[in-house]
């Protein structure tokens, strides 16, 4: 059954038309055309989905989208403001620290979840944190980098 | 040409003719052109588009192609547009694969660049009354030298016009000494916006009234279908259709989620058979099909030498099946049209894969339209080609733009898979220790089956119940299986089988990291047997200069301390080091690799610490991107040596998720030390397949120098060096 739903996506409200079960992704990308969480696995197993529910990073593949209620939803489409990238963003390309890229969206978003939390982590703490993000191409030193360079950019 | 050349693989149609195979995959198809205007044309506003028949794999090839135009013509890399694999604007270069993307489209475009440098400036020289020699070119700006004054521009010469001109091979290039674009390091064009979430992917592709489709695959390799029954999905909400022919079946939907439920509510009943061999007796089921056998080498008197020698020293190596198992499965969006089919896919080969769709639709190849759009990063052939003719398929059969996404488990069972091998080495040694003897034996069925004929497509054998026919080529497995070795008696021969009991094709390298594995373990092997430092056991058959640098800017870099392997018997965790050496192809990209181990002698678990890798790609275009290259294929090298093997039982594969077929994660990542060697005046080689070749030798042998225990089999899981430290 298809219902209105509202939710608040990149500081907006959104309605859109879902079933309630419909896994957030699904909304995100075919409802409201934002491109940065991608398909995976669907099995909330690789992190190629991620967006941000409030604070948390949170694999979009089997949340359904009516699960996430009045919480801010940001995805990688978001994270930029007036066109001007978030240091996380900022500092991925300057670390070039992607091959492919389809993996990037949710290292930047656990990344970006991270730093929120833990403004300075250590080297442990960062690779704990992407463990749940896969990446078969190999770029995770660079992404290593990157997210001690956006740590930087955000506190110095 | 005879049975001695490189990299010779089979053809059977023509008994035993060799066919170099980096070159043949990379350019299998593809229709050479000379016309300028097929590689590049000026805008009216003077920015240059450049067109490549390879495309984006995400290893920035798109990147250094558009380095190499903007640096012949002098212009700003901002102002280079490339247009990559789109078969109504690109010229047909085949198959990107085999790391010939610089080496065939970079040469071709920078000889156009020239081409159209000469042009410009010719006419420049004609409006401004002033000799070619006199002129300077920057920016789109071709001014007098004495007068820059007098100027003109790149638009109001040849803004929007073609250039009607034949490319000449004459035309001079610009000199390396020169370059001031093409050996920096270059951020990527594409990454801004990859970070930023812009449609980048072939999964970003939305057109208007596009549907969406799912497969409802067989549950196992041979399975046949016995029943289905509509009525099972005929009330979900938004269900257009639901296609079955053959063993094909689809859905599709208004909706994705609704495709998605479709699919799991279909009621389908299957006839299965348990056709595969137990995994477990794998390596001697492979020994056991039918083979094709190819000498590669034969030379000196390999039989007689060996039965002679002092000591005889032997050893068997396995490789089992890899997944690709790229981030993003497959997808694939199709039009078709009566008159007019576009098709969006993430192919590696835009051209033949129109050919092969073009039969499986029946319609003319010139009335498709396939446009390459980036994927998730593939590897060789994931399952991409595939998909797209499925979307064809189901596109065609409703009439209407569909967009099909395979599920993670449709691409790990579904894609070709990395083939399994064998190998096994014999060498003689005489009473000094010096290598007299070396017999080369691999089996292995070919490494390469990208479609060219609609046979060859999942789909065309889902629809028709009919397997493909065998195939035609056998090629991939002899990469490497030469050593670039001075031994005087020597003998290669891949035995080609001719089946395989699950599906292969290209997986980055083809056999060249399942034979350096053996080749350079073997060297290990010989080496510990003879009590000499490895290193030194290498270069007393290396004599290329050349060669030798690499190998020796590795040893240097990792502070290598030359002695014999292993170290003496070490408790708890204990620490080795290992090294491999390969030249990709026997002459492309020279690689040595170091690897450092801890194994926890109890428990057979093993931490890679730290990898150092020198690398000799001849000319760098963009020495960042190749560290980028060398990173990735350590990682994913390591990652299937350590941990990677795809397993089947009778019926079906069963790796279907990350759970199982686990790939390395952030948590096991070595350090990795790159010394990359820069050879301007040399040809410019490739870059994203030779560090795929060492790894896997450089681990095993620092498990060996840590512990005294040999695997001879991938994934190096703990089990294996349990058992293995248990037998030394």
């Amino acid at each position: 059954m298809i219902n209105n739903l509202t939710i608040i996506v990149n500081g907006r409200n959104h309605q859109v038309q879902a079933s309630p079960d419909t896994p957030l992704l699904y909304v995100l990308r075919n409802e409201l055309g934002l491109n940065g969480p991608h398909y995976g696995c669907g099995n909330e197993q690789c992190g190629a989905c991620m967006v941000l529910v409030g604070a948390n990073a949170r694999q979009s593949c089997k949340l359904p989208v009516s699960d996430v209620g009045q919480a801010e939803v940001t995805t990688l489409d978001g994270l930029s403001e007036n066109g001007e990238l978030h240091p996380v963003q900022s500092a991925f390309i300057e670390e070039q620290a992607a091959q492919c890229g389809y993996c990037t969206n949710g290292m930047i978003i656990t990344t970006s979840a991270l730093l929120w939390k833990t403004h300075h982590p250590t080297d442990e703490q960062i690779r704990v944190a992407l463990d749940g993000n896969l990446c078969r191409c190999g770029s995770h030193l660079r992404i290593l980098r990157a997210v001690r360079r956006a740590e930087r950019l955000m506190w110095g | 040409m005879a049975n001695q050349s490189k990299s010779s693989g089979i053809e059977k149609n023509w008994g035993r003719k060799s066919q170099g195979s980096v070159r043949a995959e990379a350019s299998w198809g593809s229709k050479p052109t000379n016309s300028l205007d097929d590689w590049l044309a000026i805008e009216e506003n003077g920015d240059v588009t450049a067109f490549s028949g390879k495309v984006e794999l995400g290893t920035g090839t798109l990147t250094a192609l558009a380095q190499i135009v903007a640096e012949e013509l002098n212009l700003p890399l901002t102002r280079i547009h490339m247009v990559m694999g789109d078969t109504a604007r690109t010229p047909n270069e085949g198959y990107t694969a085999g790391s010939m993307t610089i080496s065939m489209s970079g040469s071709a475009l920078r000889q156009a660049a020239a081409e159209a440098r000469r042009v410009l400036l010719e006419m420049a020289s004609e409006q401004l009354d002033a000799n070619i020699d006199e002129l300077n070119i920057r920016d789109g700006v071709i001014s007098v030298i004495s007068d820059p004054e007098r100027k003109t521009t790149f638009a109001r010469l040849m803004g929007g016009k073609a250039f009607n001109r034949e490319i000449s091979e004459d035309t001079p290039l610009k000199r390396a000494q020169e370059y001031h674009i093409v050996g920096k390091p270059t951020p990527r064009l594409d990454l801004p916006d990859k970070v930023a979430g812009k449609p980048s992917f072939i999964q970003d592709i939305r057109l208007t009234g596009m549907l969406h489709a799912r497969l409802v695959r067989p549950p196992s390799v041979h399975a046949r279908l016995t029943r289905i029954d509509e009525n099972s999905v005929k009330d979900l909400p938004g269900l257009v259709k639901v296609i079955r022919r053959g063993n094909f079946i689809g859905v599709i939907a208004e909706r994705e989620e609704q495709a998605i439920l479709a699919a799991e509510k279909l009621t389908v009943e299957w006839d299965e058979k348990p056709t595969l061999p137990p995994m477990q007796d794998l390596y001697d089921h492979l020994r056991t099909i039918p083979t094709l056998d190819q000498p590669l080498r034969d030379d000196g008197n390999v039989d007689t030498v060996l039965n002679a020698a002092e000591r005889q020293i032997h050893a068997t190596y396995y490789q089992p099946y890899h997944a690709h198992a790229s981030i993003g499965p497959s997808c694939a969006v199709a039009d078709v049209q009566v008159d007019q089919v576009t098709i969006w896919s993430s192919t590696a080969g835009p051209y033949p894969l129109r050919g092969a769709v073009a039969q499986l639709l029946n319609v003319p190849e010139e009335s498709i339209r396939l446009i390459h759009v980036e994927g998730a990063g593939s590897y060789g052939q994931n399952g991409s080609d595939d998909a797209t003719a499925d979307a064809a398929f189901l596109s065609q059969t409703v009439g209407k733009p569909v967009r099909l996404q395979w599920t993670r488990a449709q691409e790990f069972i579904w894609e070709p898979k990395a083939p399994a091998m064998v190998m096994e080495i014999h060498a003689g040694l005489d009473s000094q220790g010096n290598v007299v003897a070396w017999d080369y034996h691999a089996w292995s069925p070919t490494h390469v089956s990208r479609p060219r004929m609609a046979e060859q497509l999942l789909t065309a054998q889902f629809l028709s119940g009919q397997a493909a026919s065998p195939p035609r080529f056998s090629f991939g497995a002899e990469r490497n299986a030469r050593t670039n070795y001075s031994f005087s008696n020597q003998r290669i021969t891949i035995h080609w089988l001719e089946d395989s009991p699950l599906r292969g094709s290209s997986f980055r390298s083809l056999g060249g990291a399942e034979n350096t594995f053996a080749n350079e373990s073997f060297m290990d092997e010989l080496a510990a047997a003879t009590r000499v430092d490895p290193l030194e056991f290498r270069l007393r058959y290396l004599s290329e200069p050349r060669l030798r640098e690499v190998l020796l800017a590795a040893a240097e870099k990792a502070g290598w301390k030359r002695r014999p392997s292993p170290l003496t018997k070490q408790t708890g965790w204990a620490q080795g080091r290992g090294l491999a050496f390969a030249q990709y192809e026997n002459d492309q990209a020279i690689v040595a690799c170091i690897a450092f181990v801890e194994v926890d002698v109890t428990s057979g678990a093993v931490r890679v610490k730290r990898i150092v890798v020198a690398h000799d790609c001849g000319l760098i275009i963009n020495p960042d991107g190749v560290l980028n290259q060398i990173e990735g294929n350590v990682i994913q090298s390591l990652s299937r040596a350590l941990k990677e093997e795809v397993k089947f039982d009778e019926y079906r594969v069963t790796s279907v998720d990350w759970d199982s077929y686990p790939i390395l994660t952030f948590s096991e990542l070595p350090e990795v030390d790159i010394v990359l060697i820069n050879r301007p005046e040399q040809p410019a080689l490739g870059a994203g397949e030779p560090t795929q070749i060492t790894t896997a030798a450089a681990v095993a042998n620092a498990i060996f120098d840590a512990t005294g225990a040999r695997v001879r089999q991938i994934p190096f899981t703990p089990e294996r060096i349990k058992t293995a430290i248990g037998d030394v």
